[in-house]
């Protein structure tokens, strides 16, 4: 088990590559002897927002669940930098803390209020710093557990499927944060989400995660902002569906169709 | 497909899929509509304050006793009238005799409830929060809190003479146990995604105790003082109609001897008044410390 989950990646130790923000070599990971994750590769670049796309139980939350540290069951080498924040799916705020004491929280040394303040106004959500968690909303406990990562100021920022549980309005406008808040932050971002649209939408490169490896890779060259009704836009939809295992419909998709089924949840 | 909402009834052919394009389904008869009454609470219940709305089930009670003592029903030799007992009660309290009374009662419980509160939850943070505490501690308290603590009352005499100790000791451990099981249940209930969360956030082992699974466990905690403090008085009155030459049980096991109902009841109204108080005394504990809980309040 040559772990060092802890080890910094800076560039000169890292050697001719260049600078990243996530090595990971040869990692496998066992559950009672069935193999989720099997000698899985994978390399972000310092600063690359890569999205992590995969069915149902393909092990893309056992990876993230790795890097984020909480999983250290594993053989192979994993590094990746100690400034690291993860977003999960549900917020996992302590109800019993208010909105400012969560984004304080774990911290170190003796925080002021006002650096969380700072991190609530970056996400929109100055006005409810000394609010209880159970008084926000799905999007509102969403971005204070964003700017609980945020706070942190991580070289990376692990997302599983952080707008999952969001309502299709409130993800639109999610998504557009998170996409912001990367390019002003220029940290790493990893997005777990089974959700295409929404990977080609924000990544630099979307993987495709299959029987414990990384099966597919796809470049995402669209220019920024993206629009989803680019024709660029659609046929890599289709093209990543397609690895996916999801065919494309053989009628012409009217928009609202093709939406539903590029979610097809996995 | 997404279906956000329950699609009106004429829809559902259409999302069978099977035939779309049939004739126009026939328009159902308009419906009846009737007015929702409206529960705004800010027009009635304002008036009222709530400690006095709470204090009208009692009241009633007690009327109801007093309306059956002066008509007859009830008989002063099997229970005096409230009337009576009210009197009884101001004479009591008059020469001296209650009061202090009360106050060697009240010592005692709160002696006990300290000591089995800090027995209590140290036993529980120890199998609670670890592995190896669970393995010693929890199947012993396990065991142990299956033995009636009435039923040691002789065996605590034994150790502890007839003075203090003995009624402290029992009250003791009448609280340690229902403490215990809610304290220590309240730990091992606390969400593991919130524990992830915090290890996640760079907690230290410490840390995820005092920001984590301590908060977490609260309810719990508050839980098991409420059963406690119930169990206190049950052991308060029992330890003190054994050798007791003080406190409420005293004055008691007196009135038995010369067949004095009202005194008896007097002595009972005190111990169900000094329940109620400790019972305010965690329901305010717990709109301190609990309200951050997402939970059902009633309508």
């Amino acid at each position: 088990m040559a772990t060092d989950v802890h080890r910094a990646v800076s560039p000169d130790r890292a050697g001719q590559e260049e600078p990243a923000a996530v090595r990971v070599q040869g990692l496998s990971r066992t559950f009672d002897g069935r193999r989720v994750v099997d000698g899985l590769e994978l390399t972000v670049r310092s600063g690359e927002f890569v999205a992590l796309l995969g069915r149902s139980g393909c092990g893309k939350s056992t990876l993230l669940k790795i890097l984020t540290g909480l999983d250290r069951e594993i053989e192979g080498a994993v590094l990746v930098p100690r400034r690291k924040a993860t977003a999960f799916q549900a917020p996992r705020l302590m109800p019993w803390k208010k909105v400012w004491r969560n984004v304080l929280l774990g911290l170190p040394g003796k925080p002021e209020r006002a650096v969380a303040e700072r991190a609530l106004a970056e996400v929109g959500l100055d006005h409810r710093v000394d609010a209880w968690p159970k008084t926000l909303s799905g999007g509102e406990a969403q971005r204070a557990s964003l700017a609980r990562a945020l706070v942190r100021e991580p070289d990376l920022l692990l997302l599983d499927e952080p707008f999952g549980a969001l309502d299709a309005l409130t993800r639109i406008k999610a998504q557009r944060l998170v996409g912001e808040l990367w390019q002003q932050r220029g940290c790493a971002v990893l997005l777990v989400t089974h959700d295409v649209e929404e990977a080609v939408l924000l990544a630099d490169r979307v993987l495709v995660m299959d029987d414990g490896v990384i099966a597919h890779e796809t470049e995402i060259d669209l220019p920024r902002p993206r629009d989803i009704a680019d024709p660029g836009f659609a046929e890599l939809r289709t093209h990543l569906l397609d690895h996916l295992g999801v065919e494309a419909p053989t009628p012409a998709p009217a928009p609202a169709h093709a939406h539903a089924s590029a979610s097809a949840s996995a | 497909m997404s279906i956000s909402h329950a699609p009106p009834p004429n829809e559902i052919a259409d999302i069978g899929g099977t035939s779309p394009s049939t004739a126009p389904p026939q328009p159902l008869p308009a419906p009846l509509l009737e007015p929702l009454p409206s529960t705004s609470t800010t027009r009635h219940r304002a008036r009222v304050p709530r400690w006095l709305r709470r204090l009208s089930g009692p009241l009633l009670l007690l009327l109801a006793w007093q309306l059956a003592s002066a008509s007859g029903v009830l008989t002063a030799d099997v229970l005096a009238s409230p009337g009576t007992i009210a009197r009884v009660g101001r004479d009591l309290i008059a020469d001296g005799s209650l009061t202090s009374a009360m106050g060697v009662s009240l010592q005692r419980v709160a002696l006990g409830v300290l000591l089995g509160a800090v027995v209590g939850t140290v036993l529980a943070l120890l199998s609670g929060l670890f592995r190896a505490g669970e393995d010693l501690v929890d199947a012993s308290v396990q065991m142990l809190r299956t033995v009636p603590f009435v039923g040691l009352i002789p065996l605590f005499i034994i150790w502890f003479g007839i003075g203090e100790a003995p009624k402290v000791a029992i009250i003791t451990l009448g609280v340690t146990f229902p403490l215990y099981l809610n304290v220590y249940a309240g730990i091992r209930g606390v969400d593991a995604q919130l524990i992830e969360a915090g290890q996640s956030l760079g907690l230290s082992r410490w840390g995820l105790v005092r920001h984590v699974v301590l908060p977490g466990a609260l309810p719990g905690a508050m839980t098991g003082l409420r059963f406690s403090l119930g169990v206190a008085w049950l052991a308060l009155v029992f330890a003190e109609q054994v050798n007791a030459d003080s406190g409420i049980g005293f004055l008691m096991v007196q009135a038995r001897d010369f067949l004095r109902t009202d005194v008896i009841v007097v002595c009972l109204i005190v111990y169900a008044f000094l329940g109620l108080f400790a019972d305010f005394v965690v329901r305010t504990l717990e709109r301190l410390l609990l309200q951050w809980r997402p939970t059902f309040t009633g309508q």
